[in-house]
């Protein structure tokens, strides 16, 4: 949308109104608390702090916050039933569009979304979208009594959904209530996917992501674990069984630096890392029969929200210094900007401009130093961003014994090798023939998500899921269901 | 749950345990392996399948007790039920249809080679085993190797079994017999792995390791496993399990094998004491 627009839209604020530019607070632990434990930072918005941030929502005639919204939330809608204190009545608002409100309200990068789109925005104080959504949610599920949505009565088709993470929840959950039977597909023990192996409880607490998944299963989708596609059934074998498939597989490898020692022992890569913690509850140690390293002096290498719960983990397992470690300066760091801040809050030390060029290991094979070397900004690249250039002759070192490799991952790469027929970019992602349909290269079968379009969001991965469901329930019924604003201005 | 249909400990310390899973058995081929959960928020470890029966749906696993995961499996009875088994993973063995091929296992790597000897010898290869272990009490199978391979021999540190030593006297072994293997496959620990590719590496023929490292997911996700081969990084679980030996950095898999063992010891031994041991 153009500048010029955005300031006719801010044009149509109500007059009347007093503006009330006090973003409201949202209570969280203390750091010097919060750093000691895994419960979740944030406490959530109280009934009174929710309905008077709530309030001051202008209530625009052309709302900008919804075309930034990537599953097309009404977002005035349900924040104007919050204001009046109709809490039921927000959380079925927002439901009718989003099937996870708990999640999205907690992981959703709101400040590039919907809240950079608020006209309070340009007042530098954008309404808090993210945390009424959340509030929302949770009230619901404080009452004890999740409600059913309308559901469209048995149309006899059979959809399979490979991967339960947000893609596949958003599919799923969107087939069910239109009469398809979905069987969801995991292949680790747990559903849920990144939201349930990848952000750490403090930050999105499992028994969130475990009440989302009970909502899915009340809607009569069956979700079966330790269920590996491509391997313990062929795509061949489940396309004979099903009329549908989407595949929401995910993350895949992760990426390395390709600098020597990074096999050494105290290196991890921020999956495993995560994995180890979230899914496979590592921090209870040795409650938890999976062992684990409390390692005192902790680098993480990357800038993203990845990193950022890398590090915040390594605070809480007890290390002594963490550091961040990222070759472009603080402008170009790609985390939201709240978890950033609350990483420093917690101690954590950000090294910008500072590019790992060596891992040194003991004679065992363990890690016991970095070698960075200092970076300066040149001329912008093909990002837009300023390149980040080597300062000759500004290697240093650090005693270090453990890096955690947070750089991104390639998209999994398990059911394209052993389905030679799917046909994969480049990139490694499942080629999508159109991303306004998530169709891929296989007859009858879909893929979205970071599997199709490299690592992404929830939120990404929660639209591109609403996109397919639409497609697939086009294809299987031929009814066209109508496409949704955000993804009419985006595409 | 996938119900445990048989346990049965085949020499001390290595147990079998039949499981009934119908959907991995139909999919398995040899040289694939299983992720296992012995009980809920247990550890997620992979591990080689020794054999299968598609028609009764079940998948044998032969496992040595190491740690407090295989522990709990091995204390397991028929009739209990274990929450994880997910697979078949990995890539299956490359089977040769002719030609000579040697295989030399060891521990619970006899029993994951007892399906790739059965393979090669079906598609027409002429299989020499050789058994490896302490002591010939901790041999098993060489009746169901017997019945499939041309010849096996056994290698015993005590000498209480077959020729004493260890795999350092294969070279010997094969010039006696006058056997040319076009193939070496190796399954078992990664010290036997290591040792067996260093002592036949100068045959010149490629000597398939079955790698063990470290899994968390074993679906290509997490990247634990990866290992250097032929200087460059790989993934077991989905580039593996098996390699040429003679280009896997044994070293480093050595130590990164052993990251937790530390850890592994102290949940041992609040295992023990928690059982009153």
């Amino acid at each position: 949308m153009s500048p010029g627009l955005e300031r006719e839209r801010g044009l149509t604020m109500p007059e009347k109104k007093k503006l009330d530019l006090e973003r409201r607070e949202m209570p969280k632990q203390a750091p010097h608390i919060r750093r000691h434990n895994f419960c979740e930072v944030a406490h959530g918005y109280t009934a009174e702090l929710a309905m008077a941030e709530a309030q001051r929502c202008l209530v625009c005639k052309k709302p900008p916050c919804i075309v930034g919204c990537p599953v097309d939330n009404d977002i005035p809608g349900f924040v104007q039933r919050i204001a009046e204190g109709d809490f039921a009545g927000a959380i079925r608002k927002l439901k009718e569009t989003n099937c996870l409100p708990a999640i999205a309200g907690r992981v959703c990068p709101q400040e590039t979304q919907c809240e950079v789109k608020c006209n309070l925005e340009k007042k530098k104080a954008p309404m808090a979208i993210g945390r009424l959504e959340r509030f929302a949610a949770d009230w619901e599920a404080a009452q004890g009594q999740v409600e059913m949505p309308e559901m469209r009565p048995p149309t006899g088709k059979k959809v399979a959904v490979v991967g339960s993470g947000p893609a596949g929840v958003t599919v799923a959950g969107d087939l069910a209530k239109l009469g398809h039977k979905v069987v969801m597909y995991e292949a680790l023990h747990e559903p849920g996917g990144v939201l349930t192996y990848g952000i750490p409880e403090f930050r999105l607490p499992k028994q969130i992501v475990r009440r989302e998944i009970d909502y899915i299963r009340k809607l009569g989708v069956e979700v079966v674990c330790n269920y590996v596609v491509g391997r313990t059934k062929t795509m061949e074998q489940l396309l004979s069984s099903y009329d549908a498939i989407f595949l929401g597989t995910g993350a895949g490898l992760p990426w390395f630096l390709n600098i020597p020692g990074e096999n050494l022992c105290g290196v991890y890569s921020a999956n495993e890392y995560l994995t180890r913690m979230n899914l496979m509850r590592g921090y209870a140690y040795p409650k938890s029969s999976i062992p684990i390293k409390r390692h005192r002096h902790v680098a993480v290498i990357g800038g993203g929200n990845v990193a950022m719960d890398s590090a915040r983990t390594a605070v809480r397992l007890g290390a002594e210094e963490v550091y961040i470690i990222y070759r472009r300066s603080q402008q170009e760091l790609p985390a939201r900007h709240e978890e950033a801040e609350n990483a420093e809050e917690e101690g954590v030390v950000f090294k910008y401009l500072t590019l790992p060029v060596r891992l040194i290991g003991d004679e065992d094979g363990w890690l016991k130093e970095i070698e960075c070397i200092r970076m300066e900004l040149g001329e912008p690249d093909a990002s837009g961003r300023r390149k980040p250039i080597e300062v000759p002759g500004s290697e240093f070192r650090m005693p270090m014994d453990a890096v955690v490799v947070a750089l991104g991952n390639s998209p999994n790469p398990l059911i394209p090798s052993c389905t030679p027929e799917l046909k994969v970019t480049e990139k490694g992602t499942i080629f999508v023939s159109d991303f306004a349909t998530g169709k891929t290269s296989m007859d009858r079968v879909w893929a979205g998500g970071d599997v199709a379009t490299g690592a992404a969001t929830v939120i990404m991965a929660m639209g591109a899921g609403r996109v397919a469901a639409r497609s697939i329930h086009e294809y299987l019924t031929g009814e066209k269901l109508a496409a949704t604003t955000s993804e009419v201005t985006n595409s | 749950m996938f119900k445990v249909v048989k346990m049965e400990r085949v020499v001390p310390n290595i147990h079998l345990m039949e499981v009934e899973a119908p959907e991995v058995a139909e999919q398995m081929q040899p040289g694939q392996f299983v992720i296992v959960r012995c009980a809920e928020g247990g550890e997620r470890i992979p591990l080689s399948v020794a054999d299968w029966d598609r028609k009764a749906g079940t998948v044998s696993i032969v496992f040595l007790e190491v740690g407090v995961s295989t522990g709990k499996l091995a204390r397991l009875k028929a009739g209990d039920s274990i929450p994880t088994l997910a697979g078949p993973l990995g890539n299956p063995t490359a089977i040769a249809s002719e030609g000579q091929v040697l295989c030399v296992a060891g521990c619970y790597g006899i029993g994951s080679m007892f399906p790739i000897v059965r393979a090669l010898h079906e598609a027409g290869a002429e299989v020499t085993v050789v058994l490896e272990a302490r002591a010939g009490f901790l041999l098993y199978w060489e009746d169901r190797m017997s019945a499939l391979a041309k010849r096996v021999f056994t290698i015993t540190r005590d000498g209480s079994s077959g020729q004493r030593g260890h795999v350092t006297s294969l070279p010997e072994m094969l010039r006696q017999t006058g056997i040319a293997p076009r193939q070496v496959i190796v399954n078992g620990c990664t010290f036997l792995m290591s040792q067996t590719s260093k002592t036949l590496g100068g045959l010149g023929v490629p000597v398939t390791v079955s790698l063990n490292p470290i899994m968390i997911d074993g679906t290509g996700m997490c990247g634990v496993c990866r290992v250097s081969v032929g200087g460059k990084m790989k993934f077991a679980c989905v580039d593996g399990p098996d390699f040429d030996g003679r280009e896997v950095d044994w070293t480093e898999l050595l130590a990164r094998r052993k990251q937790y063992m530390d850890e592994e010891a102290y949940l041992c031994h609040r295992a023990s004491s928690a059982r009153g041991v």
